[in-house]
């Protein structure tokens, strides 16, 4: 088609926390600031900017992508916010990789911002609006009730337990330890999981992750620009994202038909011909522990109904065949919505540069993807990255 | 191809009503903070400044958008400035009139390249100029909570 | 690169901070309120509600008998081509036992859990579901599944929305109770 390759070639991150003091802009800065420095470069080398977050009603800031400009780093450059809920996060480096692939810039700055604390008395009541106002809303849904009528059938096609399911958030707050933007990172049972508060049946509250403020940026450039600027450049070798329609409960519950969609698009572009074997490592988006199995089905990295299994068995931890979620996931590292996302192709960046620390998976793997996943149940993004 | 009927009885339900029902809480930031609580402790402006740039912020920033270097040293900058712009508003939120036109002018902070939204206080509409000398009328210290509502208004130097 | 060796923004404040107004804050209530227009095949569905009645459209290219109803086909993207009534009795396709509320506030302790559903109505194309309420049923009792019906507000207390179904009952309870005993949620 045509197209240019793309590399991430620097990454930059805050801290996940529940209350942040920095405004938005500032997270923006810090986390956009670290990823210039990461590969040496300064804001006058970017050529274009492109900013995720989600809704404006968590910050409570209408036009927050212009609000975020500078501190994103825009300031008098070609600048675009970009937006498809939940699945924002890896959609951000998927619009940077469009602005670099096309020509149209040698060097993109991706930034990815979330502050959720703003509103009140939780970012819960902003999700009631994204429901059908007058099909579904004079029925004073929570978002939490979508995830715990897909988990329940989920559960029920597939014969899976609540204890098959908790040891996703076991895993992935084990994970969270070793990742220094961790918000709920901590050492918990299947037990703990279960004796957890049942908020929305059959979800308890450590099924979930918390709600959070937090940024992530990275640098994407051409492939000329990058082997310039680093050894080690980490290349976008698949892109993919599908949306199915917002009639939610007219769909298959138990299978994420538009994530497995968006997945052969990246697949078909990075050349995958059985992602269970191709891929060494994956991000799979966790907002729910069992969001986490029912993506890595429908990324085909495992069959259908078998990735509870696997996870039991230890094949999805990090020192597994396939680990999933090293970083901690949004289960263990948090959740500020566009953030995670961007959070999961830096972890993938990281992971195949060889420089995760102690997150770092044996068997240098040179083959990882990061998805998301978002909107009303509806909308898929996925990335290949390899070494 | 179209959709193939109209809506022709007017008795059906034609629309749903609802809000958005939530509220917001703002911190104002590392650089907002120190900011108003300088405005709420001392009654003065601090600013930041990129000398690299040659820009002084205030509302100060912890960053400059330009280069994007860290800034973290404020100065006080003084409470006087000039209007650099005004407009005179007549009319309430709600449409309704105000009992008496207030002046609500962009006010330049003297050494500054930034500055302040305000109301115009003891100012009258014949008086107001572009360029005029203004300085922040701040609420007595004890009645001060941190936020723009610390500034009455600006005023006259004397 | 690695995380570890850089200095990460993100500085966390305590709800405490908060209250003790150790941080300073600003705060605004949108005062926004909204009417949106319901269109030709949402205003047919509220007004056969009013009546009683649950209205579908039928595409004549996917066969589909659409709910709720919608004057466009998503998949055929083409116009949709008749009404249809369908029954107010359907199918459990899944269900929570909500004790939390809208706002994440939880519920009293008296206050029963709400249960949510998603319900596939007889009369649409199978797995043509609704988000609705199930009522007159204890949550242990509930399973995916099995039959219910609409229990509808009085004809003169509909207002033609949504909510003219109170919830959805079981058809038998009685034989669901002994399936689901020995369940506790």
């Amino acid at each position: 088609m045509g197209m240019r390759k793309v590399a991430i070639v620097g990454a930059g991150i805050t801290k996940f926390v529940r209350r942040a003091q920095e405004t938005g802009k500032e997270l923006s800065w810090q986390a956009s600031k670290m990823a210039l420095d990461s590969c040496g470069i300064t804001l006058d080398d970017v050529d274009m900017v492109t900013l995720g977050t989600a809704p404006d009603a968590f910050d409570g800031v209408h036009m927050k992508g212009e609000y975020l400009a500078d501190g994103a780093g825009a300031h008098r450059k070609p600048y675009m916010r970009h937006y498809v809920g939940g699945g924002t996060g890896v959609f951000s480096p998927i619009h940077g990789w469009m602005h670099v692939a096309s020509g149209m810039a040698d060097i993109c700055l991706v930034v990815a911002e979330e502050k959720m604390s703003s509103c009140h008395p939780h970012p819960q009541g902003a999700f009631l609006t994204i429901f059908d106002h007058t099909t579904e809303q004079p029925l004073k849904p929570t978002l939490i009730w979508i995830f715990a009528l897909e988990m329940n059938r989920y559960m029920q096609t597939y014969g899976i337990s609540k204890a098959d399911i908790a040891r996703v958030s076991v895993k992935n707050k084990h994970n969270a330890l070793d990742h220094p933007s961790a918000q709920v990172a901590e050492e918990i049972t299947v037990e703990d999981v279960l004796a957890s508060e049942t908020l929305c049946w059959p979800v308890n509250r450590l099924d979930i992750s918390p709600a959070s403020d937090g940024a992530a940026a990275v640098v994407l450039a051409s492939e000329r620009v990058a082997r310039r600027l680093t050894d080690k450049p980490i290349w976008i070798d698949g892109v993919g994202m599908s949306i199915d329609s917002a009639y939610w409960a007219t769909r298959d519950l138990s299978y994420p038909r538009y994530v497995e969609t968006a997945a052969r698009m990246a697949y078909d572009m990075a050349g995958i011909k059985e992602p269970a074997k191709e891929i060494h490592i994956a991000e799979p988006y966790d907002p729910f522990d069992y969001k986490e199995l029912h993506h890595m089905e429908g990324l085909m990295l495992c069959p259908r109904g078998e990735a509870a299994r696997l996870t039991a068995e230890g094949y999805t931890a990090r020192d597994g065949n396939l680990p999933i979620c090293p970083s901690g996931g949004a289960l263990g590292v948090g959740n500020p919505i566009a953030a995670t996302g961007l959070m999961k192709v830096i972890e993938i960046f990281l992971q195949l540069r060889g420089e995760a620390g102690k997150r770092q998976v044996p068997g240098k793997p040179t083959c990882g993807l990061a998805q998301a996943w978002g909107d009303l149940m509806q909308m898929g993004t996925v990335i290949v990255l390899r070494s | 191809m179209a959709i193939t009927e109209k809506m022709t009885k007017t008795t059906t339900p034609t629309h749903w009503e609802g809000d958005i029902p939530v509220r917001f809480v703002y911190t104002y930031g590392l650089a907002g903070e120190t900011f108003f609580r300088a405005i709420k402790d001392k009654g003065t402006f601090l600013a930041t400044r990129c000398d690299a740039c040659d820009v002084t912020f205030l509302p100060p920033k912890i960053y400059c958008d330009r280069c994007f270097e860290e800034l973290d040293k404020f100065v006080d900058v003084g409470t006087i400035g000039h209007v650099d712009t005004f407009t005179v508003t007549f009319k309430n939120m709600d449409g309704s009139d105000k009992a008496k036109p207030r002046i609500l002018a962009m006010i330049r902070i003297d050494g500054t390249d930034g500055g302040i939204i305000h109301y115009l206080e003891g100012i009258s509409i014949e008086e107001v100029a572009l360029g005029l000398p203004v300085k922040a009328i701040f609420k007595p210290k004890g009645q001060r909570k941190g936020g723009i509502e610390d500034i009455i208004g600006f005023g006259p130097v004397e | 690169m690695k995380l570890e060796d850089c200095k990460l923004g993100g500085t966390h404040l305590k709800s405490s901070d908060f209250e003790k107004c150790k941080v300073l804050t600003t705060e605004w209530t949108p005062n926004l309120g909204y009417a949106w227009d319901n269109g030709v095949a949402i205003g047919r569905y509220l007004a056969e509600l009013k009546e009683g009645k649950i209205i579908a459209r039928i595409c004549h290219e996917c066969h589909r008998i659409m709910l709720p109803p919608r004057m466009f086909c998503e998949l055929c993207f083409r116009p949709t081509d008749e009404w249809t009534y369908v029954e107010d009795t359907g199918v459990v396709n899944t269900f929570s036992i909500a004790r939390v509320n809208w706002d994440a506030s939880r519920r009293g302790p008296k206050e029963p859990p709400l249960i949510p559903a998603v319900i596939e109505i007889d009369g649409a194309t199978k797995g043509m579901g609704i988000l609705h309420m199930l009522g007159e049923i204890g949550p242990d009792d509930v399973k995916i599944g099995m039959k219910v019906r609409a229990v509808w507000k009085k004809p003169e207390d509909r207002t033609g929305a949504i909510t003219d179904i109170l919830y959805f009952k079981p058809v038998r309870a009685a034989a669901s109770k002994k399936a689901a005993a020995g369940r506790k949620r």
